[in-house]
């Protein structure tokens, strides 16, 4: 068993917890379910799926076209997701906030129509670290204008490699797109500084907030960045919804996205004008049922206190830390401390897979991800093929954490690797 | 969920020292497979003469499963005929689906039986058919190029 370590958090823990039914579940072989898989997607709370259901149940129907009173009042719901994402993220105007079906096609909104206007000789810079929502989008991009594509590398701690970034960012530099945290990593970029060098050669800086806006507060109006994307699922909202903020100047210069219905002006034959953003990029019957869900999500966060929320992850990660690195064997991919560390812990176990070790855990109720984590790039970086990743949030308590250590234990003498 | 009904000792025995491993020389077709979920992969070379499987040597990436899977694989096919091994996968795969109904023929799938138990965790069965879709798309290969020389 692990020793009893210190652990203090400004959450009550056990009252968030009864907000979630499903982390009361009981797994096979009476487990009770170890939930550590919240980068990959969180649990939703009680008061999310009371406002979705409230939604479908009373105020159902499409919205803008339809000129009923149920239309005016799906309408007014889903419209009034938008302002509640604007308040969160600290955007001062509710039109920069532009809705998609996940942070991965905010991102490739971002780069068919930022893309649009690359030519060959220039240059797009993402890292080495990011997803592959914020790689193979620019990758296309570039295919298609014949621009460079280039990147930051990574240190051996799991940082960004910024010694190069003088020769990386120059006056061929377009567009900058970095993950703000990584997912696999766990480690949280200096933004605003590299926003500063993009600026400052006129490129335009594009943010992957979907492992941020989760885990702490995030302020569009002094971060730096022009385009900012997260998804819905992962800040104990609805799946099927996501998020492209952009500086309205920026947006209202951008091309379409998508064609079809409420992205236009006038349609003839011969050709059409668009709406302004951010009807411009939402063709279509748009996520309105999910927007009422993120909206309940994002005032569940900001009850709670994204404070409070972020001080947890510190606590709950800096414990797990600890605790991992008492197993023998173990070797964490990432920064081995919580300076600049969000709450997804990656790691290998000498002798054994990870897919054996999530097998082995997931029979002991204790759901983990194991595999590349949509980030190969960055597992190649370390000689690595896959990992195993623990990751939490603000239901996840220390005595989880003792469980993960414990089956890490059961896993290494299981397949005998002691 | 029972853990030692997934990890039999045959399994983890493969794993340790999976049979035909290492890439050889000759073969006819050459691929790498990837399972893109979870990052696993392999690579496998074939060999035949005529319609008999001569050689599978292969060299991968991956769990316990797709490893030791692959190497059940290699010694259930070498030296049968592609029709054969085709017939066997087929089993194979039925055992796979079956989440736990089917009795595996120990006659036809040898060690292979000792997967059994893979089927009740669907999660990992892509992980015991990785090494057995590189061999058909190799094998298939591989008839195709005979073929084609034989008609030209």
């Amino acid at each position: 068993m692990s020793d009893a370590r210190t652990f203090s958090s400004p959450l009550d823990t056990q009252s968030v917890r009864a907000d979630f039914p499903i982390l009361s579940r009981v797994l096979a072989n009476d487990f009770p379910l170890v939930y550590l898989d919240s980068a990959n997607s969180s649990q939703k709370p009680r008061q999310v799926v009371a406002a979705l259901e409230e939604h479908y149940l009373q105020h159902n129907a499409n919205v803008a076209r339809a000129m009923h009173q149920l239309g005016a009042e799906a309408t007014a719901a889903y419209e009034g997701g938008r302002d509640k994402v604007a308040a969160f993220i600290g955007a001062t105007n509710r039109d920069e906030i532009v809705f998609t079906k996940n942070a991965s096609e905010a991102l490739n909104l971002a780069a068919h129509t930022l893309g649009a206007s690359l030519k060959p000789g220039d240059e797009v810079v993402i890292s080495e670290m990011e997803h592959h929502s914020n790689i193979v989008p620019w990758q296309l991009a570039c295919e298609r204008t014949g621009a460079t594509l280039r990147w930051f590398g990574v240190t051996g701690e799991g940082r960004l490699d910024l010694s190069n970034i003088e020769e990386l960012i120059n006056e061929r530099t377009k567009i900058v797109s970095l993950t703000w945290v990584s997912n696999a990593l766990g480690t949280i970029n200096p933004i605003t500084s590299i926003a500063e060098k993009a600026h400052a050669v006129g490129a335009v800086m594009v943010v992957d907030a979907s492992q941020a806006v989760p885990q702490f507060p995030v302020d569009v109006s002094t971060l730096g960045a022009d385009l900012l994307a997260f998804t819905g699922h992962k800040t104990v909202g609805p799946t099927g919804i996501g998020v492209l903020w952009g500086r309205y100047d920026l947006l209202a210069s951008l091309p379409p996205f998508l064609g079809g219905g409420e992205m236009i002006e006038v349609v003839r034959m011969t050709g059409s004008t668009y709406a302004p953003p951010p009807a411009r990029f939402e063709a279509g019957t748009p996520p309105i049922a999910q927007s009422v869900g993120l909206g309940a999500a994002l005032d569940y966060l900001a009850g709670i206190g994204m404070d409070k929320i972020a001080a947890h992850e510190q606590a709950i990660t800096a414990y797990a830390l600890e605790g991992l690195q008492t197993v023998p064997g173990l070797k964490i991919l990432g920064p081995t401390d919580t300076v600049d560390r969000g709450g997804a812990i990656s790691f290998e176990l000498d002798g054994v897979h990870p897919h054996d070790v999530s097998t082995v855990l997931d029979t002991r109720g204790i759901a983990v991800r194991a595999g590349h984590h949509c980030a190969r790039p960055v597992h190649e970086r370390f000689g690595m093929q896959s990992s195993t990743r623990a990751s939490f949030y603000l239901y996840t308590t220390p005595e989880e954490i003792d469980a993960l250590v414990d089956g890490l234990g059961f896993v290494r003498s299981f397949f005998k690797v002691d | 969920m029972q853990l030692d009904s997934l990890y039999q000792e045959i399994i983890l025995d493969h794993y340790r020292s999976p049979h035909h491993a290492g890439l050889a020389d000759p073969y006819d077709v050459e691929v790498h497979h990837v399972n893109p979920s979870c990052g696993d992969e392999v690579t496998l070379r074939v060999e035949l003469d005529g319609d008999v499987v001569t050689g599978v040597t292969h060299q991968s990436v991956g769990c316990s499963i797709s490893q030791a899977a692959t190497s059940v694989m290699s010694d259930l096919v070498i030296g049968k005929q592609v029709i054969e091994g085709m017939a066997t996968y087929e089993k194979f795969l039925e055992l796979m689906q079956g989440r736990g109904n089917v009795e595996p023929d120990e006659e036809v799938l040898e060690d292979g039986v000792a997967f059994a138990g893979v089927a009740q965790f669907p999660a990992r069965v892509k992980c015991a058919l990785l090494g057995w879709s590189a061999w058909r798309d190799a094998t298939a290969q591989a008839l195709a190029k005979k073929e084609g020389a034989t008609n030209v």
